[in-house]
């Protein structure tokens, strides 16, 4: 053990690199994509399930434009709507005075006003599927013992989707960490930003993209963790008796 | 029917290669030794695109009448700045005339010729900004967009990094796009680029000169802007110093620079 340490020691010091300020900025980077990521994905499941089950309304009048709304934001990259969202509103003539510059100042709001709603039209149409494939049978036998549609929603419909649709949301979810990585051409501080900052600095593109793509992946590991644990418990009935 | 669905795709395939070999870097037309030539576009006024695709700009004028005098066959590539130096290592190009400052750090990676001009950088700011810049406690809280990577990069972080808010971008249109958007109290930029985006000097324009010129320390902001190559490349360098001082010396350079300058950036200037 102590051999170890004496070697890490060894290692660390020949570098210029990784000094207490460049570790420094990859920490800030780290805090910044986890609350980015966290707080969009949030928002965006929040969003979420009342839009699957509105998209299923018999009533075009609600369907189509959550329809629309799913289809343009998939339908279009990330980076352009992170642009829009930044550069975009700044440029609407008199929104300086408004309240709403506020939230149009600091680069934040504007990349999780766009990763929220990319994230929340993806997973729309995760739980949309999932609701749409609920087995016709347990909803009639619902509906046969005298509960109301709500109710049925609330006790057959959505626990069973959720179920269904969470491998795919655990991908989405991990397919959110990496698209925040496009956070950094809006001026904020995120992982891969700081990974810029570094490979700019010392000109070493290697160590800089090398750390921060570790740093992703112990990010990945630690969600994909999560959702193996969620699909244990929640997917139980589905495992293989004994 | 599959397998006529298949062969259908043939000609298409054949005709998207002739196009793809058709479109490849041809080496052996040119007659001159070919140098790839690597550029941040854009930088106004040393580089920029016209409305019809063209580059232009004093960079790109010095550089082509540097390569005739040195007989080279010169190409431009565009590359962004973040990028610039290890494209450069990994051989994509062959040299990098794209303003960019001898310092310390980048003398360890690659070569550098003499200097072709030298500017300092200033502090923008709206008209009526006030602060005190050696005074601290009044930045305390304030935001200033630099270019990431850049020599005011490492200034603005090493000086001013522990009070003030540094956001980095791309390239330095977008640093000015922010300020004029007010999301920026500041911007700290090159003087040719700051001098045309935000046309400080006339007394109407809405941004200023904030404070005076900054070119020291020398430890960063080096002794001027160079042409970089890779280390061992110092035959091809010399013939760019060679041209570079001819350039100088029979007025070539300064009528150049009086193309698309109304003030004096030459090394030698006296400010």
């Amino acid at each position: 053990m102590e051999q170890l340490n004496q070697a890490i020691i060894d290692l660390l010091s020949g570098n210029e690199i990784f000094t207490a300020n460049t570790l420094d900025i990859y920490w800030e980077g780290l805090v910044n994509t986890v609350h980015l990521v966290f707080v969009s994905l949030l928002i965006g499941i929040l969003l979420a399930v009342p839009l699957a089950i509105l998209r299923g309304s018999r009533f075009a009048i609600i369907k189509w434009p959550i329809w629309c709304y799913t289809y343009v934001f998939r339908a279009t990259p990330l980076l352009i709507q992170l642009y829009l969202a930044y550069y975009g509103f700044a440029f609407v003539p008199g929104v300086r005075d408004t309240w709403i510059w506020f939230f149009v100042e600091e680069p934040i709001y504007p990349a999780l006003f766009a990763f929220t709603l990319n994230t929340a039209a993806y997973t729309t149409e995760i739980f949309h599927g999932a609701i749409k494939s609920t087995p016709r049978g347990e909803v009639e036998a619902a509906r046969a013992y005298g509960m109301s549609r709500a109710l049925t929603i609330r006790r057959i419909v959505l626990p069973s989707a959720f179920r269904r649709a969470l491998p795919a949301y655990g991908n989405e979810v991990i397919f959110m960490l990496h698209a925040s990585a496009i956070a950094s051409v809006v001026t904020i501080m995120d992982l891969t930003g700081a990974a810029y900052y570094v490979y700019a600095r010392f000109y070493a593109p290697f160590t800089a993209f090398i750390f921060v793509a570790l740093l992703y992946m112990v990010l990945s590991f630690g969600i994909q963790a999560i959702f193996r644990g969620l699909e244990r418990w929640l997917l139980a009935h589905l495992r293989p008796a004994g | 029917m599959a397998q006529a669905t298949r062969l259908r795709f043939i000609p298409t395939l054949a005709a998207s290669l002739v196009v793809l070999v058709a479109t490849l870097p041809n080496a052996a037309l040119a007659s001159g030794e070919q140098v790839r030539i690597a550029i941040d576009v854009p930088y106004e006024p040393f580089v920029y695109r016209t409305p019809s695709g063209q580059l232009e700009g004093f960079e790109i004028d010095l550089g082509n009448e540097l390569c005739k005098r040195a007989q080279l066959d010169c190409s431009w590539v565009e590359q962004g700045w973040d990028g610039i130096i290890p494209g450069l290592l990994s051989r994509k190009y062959d040299a990098i005339l794209s303003s960019m400052a001898i310092t310390a750090e980048r003398k360890q990676q690659v070569l550098f010729s003499d200097p072709y001009y030298n500017t300092p950088s200033v502090w923008i700011a709206l008209r009526g900004t006030q602060v005190d810049l050696d005074d601290k406690a009044s930045l305390k809280g304030k935001t200033v967009g630099v270019q990431r990577g850049t020599i005011r990069d490492v200034y603005i972080t090493e000086y001013y990094g522990d009070v003030m808010q540094v956001r980095r971008y791309g390239s330095s249109q977008e640093v000015a796009n922010d300020l004029k958007a007010g999301r920026l109290d500041f911007a700290f930029e090159d003087y040719p680029i700051a001098h045309d985006a935000f046309d400080f000097q006339s007394s109407d324009a809405p941004f200023e000169q904030f404070g005076p010129d900054i070119s020291t320390p020398t430890s960063i902001f080096g002794e001027g802007a160079a042409i970089a190559f890779r280390p061992r490349d110092e035959a091809l360098a010399e013939k760019f110093n060679q041209a570079l001082e001819e350039v100088n010396a029979d007025g070539t350079f300064k009528a150049l620079m009086e193309r698309y300058f109304d003030y004096d950036l030459s090394v030698n200037a006296e400010d």
